[in-house]
């Protein structure tokens, strides 16, 4: 880990301008969020392939699948929550059900839109994109990883949800192995526990790790970047080792990265099970640290979870 | 009840008929013929969608037969023509004219709505021939051939990409969004293309949800409106659109016909009932005989 930050969006902006000439193919589209997603890199660069098509997502969703049946990338941007709620009939009936190759870039996901409060925090995008068939889903760890997912998105023939932050996020996988579709990445051995994450809490995970060691835990850490499909198979070596599991996510604990291991160990390994996620309620306004950590998310949370599961 | 065979169209040969006014004539009986294929299909099965259907069949045959470039045995040719039928409970209409053009044997036809056909209740553009895109729930026809529209500006194509509407997904919000997007991208070659039976599925359209006044409203979202009201189950009068359409410079274009749900049948005409009800023998057999005289009168007309 490096003391170097950057926004996720940030991080998304430049990953477009970076592949515009690479896929000459790919189309922007965003509803009126464009300066907020950082989207607006691109349509500065290829305005030509740029479409601001207002405050109508629904709309938006289609025409990118319009797009998609000419052979043209349609990439769809705007706020997580937008996206996965207001556009969920045309990403099921017209993406997902013709597996047409449309990527969905929900920005703004978790509760990082903390100050606008609970009607703009998303935290059942991942339940809801996981449930479609033929969608892929991706959950980049650090800003590194932003630009591999979508070009990871942009090599799959079907529908591909990225899910990403709106805040900073510090630099962890710059010098190790580029993420890879449905491949966990393993961050520490361990033989106590095992922890699975997902998104901007990985750095939490990472920190708590090593407090843990500190107090003689020793956790076997994985990060999922693909929610879906899902790779089941490191999970299984980690659990067979460990004997339980902590899933750790910035998303309610229903449906999530916490649910897709569930669904998972259950039938093929099944073992103890904790989840840290923001429970079954509506979060509030707030400073985004102090909003994930009242609602138990953060690297404090993460190691008295784990110490209460070691008493038991 | 014996079922009385009809007189089959050369559908092929058709497409190659150069005089206009004979072209029009063959392509109204054909439509009938995919009506009565339609009716058949739908007493069969007893499961399915009469009204929107039939309303549709002079359409959707003249789109096929007459104004669209297509290759049935080429269906994913990059130059094609495009067309959506949004008010996707439609389908056994668009699937039989698809199987006159060529896309699928006719034979397929009665598979419809059985497990494992490629012919599903709603069209299934990864499942059928020449179906351009899944539909069903309404609404999202519009903003999908938007899309392609503006798939071919960025593409530098020259296909047409044309869309059928019916009431219902004039209610849809969402197809208010495409009116105003597509108003401001103004693809060339977007047509869309209105079935104004102004009948829904509840009632009439004035009692469900008022539409009028169409052409204005169009008008006022910035959209190149047909001077006129065309009769959508009247082939020349589909013609006489298309020849207006081919005029055009100003996009996108709409293009309101008038027609009649249930069309040719004459107490299913105009009535919401015949919606999605299926069509038992009784109502078989009474109907039935006046889609044939019909037929029979378009005979001596072509």
């Amino acid at each position: 880990m490096t003391n170097q930050s950057i926004a996720m969006r940030d991080a998304f902006g430049q990953a477009l301008v970076n592949l515009a000439d690479k896929y000459d193919k790919m189309v922007v589209l965003d509803a009126d969020v464009s300066s907020s997603t950082k989207t607006i890199e691109f349509g500065k660069i290829k305005p030509e392939r740029f479409l601001n098509v207002g405050v109508a997502e629904a709309n938006m969703v289609d025409i990118a699948g319009g797009l998609a049946t000419c052979g043209l990338r349609p990439i769809v941007s705007t706020f997580a929550i937008f996206l996965a709620l207001k556009c969920t009939d045309q990403i099921r009936n017209v993406v997902c059900y013709n597996n047409l190759p449309v990527i969905f870039v929900g920005g703004y996901a978790g509760l990082s839109d903390s100050f606008d409060g609970a009607s703009h925090q998303s935290v059942t995008d991942l339940a809801i994109m996981r449930a479609m068939p033929n969608m892929t889903v991706l959950v980049p760890g650090d800003p590194t990883e932003v630009q591999t997912a979508l070009e990871i998105a942009l090599e799959n023939n079907g529908p591909t949800y990225i899910r990403l932050s709106r805040n900073p996020s510090p630099i962890l996988f710059e010098k190790q192995p580029l993420m890879e579709i449905s491949k966990n990445r393993k961050l520490s051995n361990g033989s106590d526990i095992t922890m699975a994450v997902c998104g901007i809490p990985t750095f939490m995970a990472i920190e708590a790790t090593e407090k843990l060691m500190k107090l003689g835990v020793s956790v076997d850490l994985l990060q999922v970047s693909t929610l879906k499909p899902l790779d089941i198979d490191s999970l299984i070596t980690s659990v067979s080792k460990t004997g339980k599991i902590l899933t750790i996510e910035e998303h309610s604990v229903i449906g999530g990265l916490g649910g897709a291991i569930a669904e998972a160990l259950g039938k093929h390994c099944p073992v103890k099970m904790d989840y840290i996620g923001i429970e079954d309620v509506f979060a509030e306004s707030g400073p985004y640290p102090e909003l994930m950590a009242k609602y138990g998310i953060s690297v404090n949370a993460i190691v008295d979870r784990v110490k209460n599961s070691m008493e038991k | 009840m014996v079922k009385t065979e009809i007189k089959r169209i050369d559908s092929q040969k058709l497409l190659k008929e150069t005089n206009l006014s004979k072209k029009a004539a063959l392509l109204q009986y054909l439509a009938q013929q995919c009506r009565i294929d339609v009716f058949d299909i739908l007493h069969e099965k007893g499961t399915g969608h009469w009204g929107g259907a039939a309303s549709a069949a002079e359409l959707i045959t003249t789109l096929y037969f007459h104004i669209m470039k297509v290759r049935p045995n080429e269906p994913e040719w990059a130059e094609r023509d495009r067309f959506v039928l949004s008010k996707g409970h439609a389908s056994t209409m668009l699937y039989t004219v698809l199987s006159n053009r060529g896309y699928f044997p006719q034979s397929e036809l009665s598979t419809f709505r059985t497990l494992n056909s490629r012919l599903q209740g709603h069209p299934c553009m990864n499942k059928t021939p020449g179906v351009e895109m899944s539909t069903g729930a309404l609404g999202h026809g519009l903003s999908v051939t938007l899309g392609m529209a503006l798939s071919a500006q960025l593409l530098k194509k020259k296909f047409w990409s044309f869309v059928l509407l019916g009431d219902g997904c004039l209610n849809e919000g969402q197809t208010w969004e495409a009116i105003m997007a597509a108003a401001k991208f103004k693809p060339e070659r977007l047509v869309l293309m209105i079935d104004y039976n102004k009948v829904q599925l509840d009632g009439n359209s004035d009692e469900i949800m008022p539409l009028d006044p169409l052409p204005e409203k169009l008008k006022a979202f910035n959209w190149t409106v047909a001077p006129k009201v065309y009769d959508g189950n009247m082939v020349s009068d589909i013609i006489q659109s298309w020849e207006w359409m081919q005029k055009q410079t100003d996009w996108p274009l709409a293009v309101i016909y008038k027609t009649h749900k249930g069309k040719g049948v004459s107490f299913m005409e105009d009535n919401h009932k015949w919606h999605g009800a299926p069509i038992d023998e009784d109502n078989y057999a009474k109907g039935r005989p006046e889609l044939l005289k019909t037929l029979k009168d378009l005979e001596v007309q072509s």
